[in-house]
């Protein structure tokens, strides 16, 4: 479980977040909703101590990541996974040391061991014989795949998700979906997926935090959604025509 | 001046966290290749006509029957290990190897494969920028060298093929009155060069942001700021050292 307390960020005189709070559960699939520009990749960052808040506290499982010594923060950072928006597979590596990477700066195991690992993970996420292709041959789809089996190729017992479909067709973006939620049921991830995209949130939105302007305005799940009666979160779900309509 | 204090802190950050020597080997011996050998075609060209053009103009501009022909390649000789072979090999070294590495630092930043680095908990500017910069030291030396060799040569060639000069002659200008300091000289500042070149470009990539654009003026930056820096580096060591 993952538990945030005020989080609050600034940039310059420029104020993103304001003191956020939520908790993120195991073996759920977390959604950090929100239009463009509210700050939930800032919020991510802070999250994944990529950008250190100005207040506030990141708590992994009980431990403070945004105060704790060395020692802890080493640990918390081998047991988080992140699948960046455009994928950020390293260009120079091809499939399978791309996803081996983290095991060959984290861990001591044997190259066999490794290459047993990524080829367990290469086939979680539903891909084979791709191991020595570069990351230039690959498809989007198929590049996130990877970043996905990179991120959880270590064991990680945190899974971190910027804008999964970002630049996938809707079908492929839903398997990608599937994928997410079917990982973090099977490992038993505390997952955290950042998305404007309605139909994750309807599909695989177990917890909803809901952002604007850098404030939480609303928190639920996938169910009570629909049923909000906010203003700036009805009008964040029926931005488009076909919500409309469903509703 | 704000940026050169971030510059400074920069290179201080290389050295904090590292990973196991034993990635910086790999890593390193990477850089070299692309550095250092990728490097050779056009330090080989521009330093055969180097020397090539600054034996046939100073044959021209010292015609008179008082000096006598050997004082051509001493001079080819005290300028291209003076200044031609570090100096004009930086340059060049800036323009190839220094956009080089601003452009992929550059382009790891803007597609986030830095903070991936980051997230695995890797400092990410000793990571990527140590290699290159030890790399950059290790083969810049050697390629003044080779640079210094063929420049000569090329002069020797340029010489006797447009009869301006005898090859005993050439060769015995080159040897009258050598100063043997001129090499070590020749290799500090190529020490100094390297270790500019590949740190500012370094710095411009590292700390690009945006998108694709910014990723070229990173590039162009790179470039500019490492000329300068070169040839202000150029002046200070020739004020100290000779
Ligand atoms: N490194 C930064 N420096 C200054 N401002 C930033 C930085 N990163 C993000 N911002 C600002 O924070 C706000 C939120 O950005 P972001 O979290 O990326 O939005 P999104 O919700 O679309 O992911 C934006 O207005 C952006 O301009
Ligand atoms: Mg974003």
């Amino acid at each position: 479980m993952i538990e945030i307390k005020n989080i609050t960020k600034s940039f310059k005189d420029k104020k993103v977040l304001h003191g956020i709070s939520g908790k993120f559960e195991k073996g759920k699939t977390n959604l950090i909703i929100g239009a463009s520009g509210t700050g939930k990749s800032v919020l991510l960052k802070c999250l994944v101590g990529l950008l250190s808040p100005d207040k506030g506290k990141v708590l992994f499982d009980g431990r403070n990541f945004t105060e704790s010594d060395k020692k802890i923060t080493t640990q918390i950072r081998r047991e988080i996974g992140m699948l960046f928006q455009g994928s950020a597979l390293f260009d120079s590596k091809n499939v399978e040391e791309n996803i081996k990477f983290p095991l060959d700066i984290l861990t001591e195991i044997s190259e066999k061991e490794k290459i047993e690992k990524v080829n367990h993970c290469l086939n979680l996420v539903g891909l084979d014989k791709v191991n020595q292709k570069m990351p230039s041959e690959l498809s989007g789809g198929m590049k996130k795949r990877v970043g996905i089996a990179r991120a959880i190729v270590n064991d990680s017992k945190y899974l971190f998700c910027d804008e999964p479909n970002s630049g996938l067709d809707p079908l492929t973006a839903i398997k990608i979906d599937d994928l997410i939620l079917e990982l973090t049921q099977k490992l038993k991830t505390t997952t955290i997926v950042v998305t404007h995209d309605m139909n994750s949130v309807i599909e695989i939105g177990e917890y909803i935090m809901f952002l604007h302007n850098g404030k939480k305005l609303w928190e639920g799940d996938n169910k009570k959604i629909l049923k909000t009666k906010i203003k700036e979160l009805n009008s964040f779900i029926f931005s488009n025509k076909l919500m409309k309509k469903i509703k | 001046m704000k940026n050169f204090g971030k510059y400074i802190l920069f290179l201080i950050s290389l050295f904090e966290r590292r990973e196991k020597l034993k990635t910086y080997f790999s890593l390193t011996i990477n850089e070299c290749i692309k550095i250092g050998y990728d490097s050779l075609f056009i330090v080989s060209i521009v330093s055969i006509f180097m020397g090539a053009v600054t034996t046939i103009q100073t044959a021209f501009n010292l015609v008179g029957p008082l000096i006598p022909d050997y004082v051509i390649s001493l001079v080819v000789r005290d300028m291209t290990l003076l200044e031609l072979s570090p100096t004009i090999i930086a340059i060049v070294f800036a323009g190839k190897v220094g956009s080089n590495i601003a452009g992929e630092l550059g382009t790891m930043r803007i597609t986030e494969q830095i903070d991936a680095l980051e997230v695995m908990g890797v400092n990410s500017s000793s990571y990527l920028v140590l290699p290159k910069i030890i790399a950059a030291l290790l083969m810049f030396p050697i390629l003044v060298v080779i640079s210094a060799t063929l420049a000569i040569f090329g002069g020797y060639t340029a010489g006797v093929f447009t009869d301006v000069i005898t090859g005993q002659e050439y060769i015995y200008g080159l040897r009258y009155e050598f100063n043997p300091f001129n090499i070590p000289f020749a290799l500090i500042k190529s020490y100094v060069f390297a270790f500019i070149v590949a740190s500012i470009s370094s710095f411009q990539g590292y700390y690009t942001s945006g998108g694709a654009l910014e990723v070229g003026k990173s590039s162009t930056n790179a470039v500019t700021n490492s000329c300068i820096a070169i040839l202000v580096a150029d002046y200070i060591l020739a004020q100290i050292l000779l």
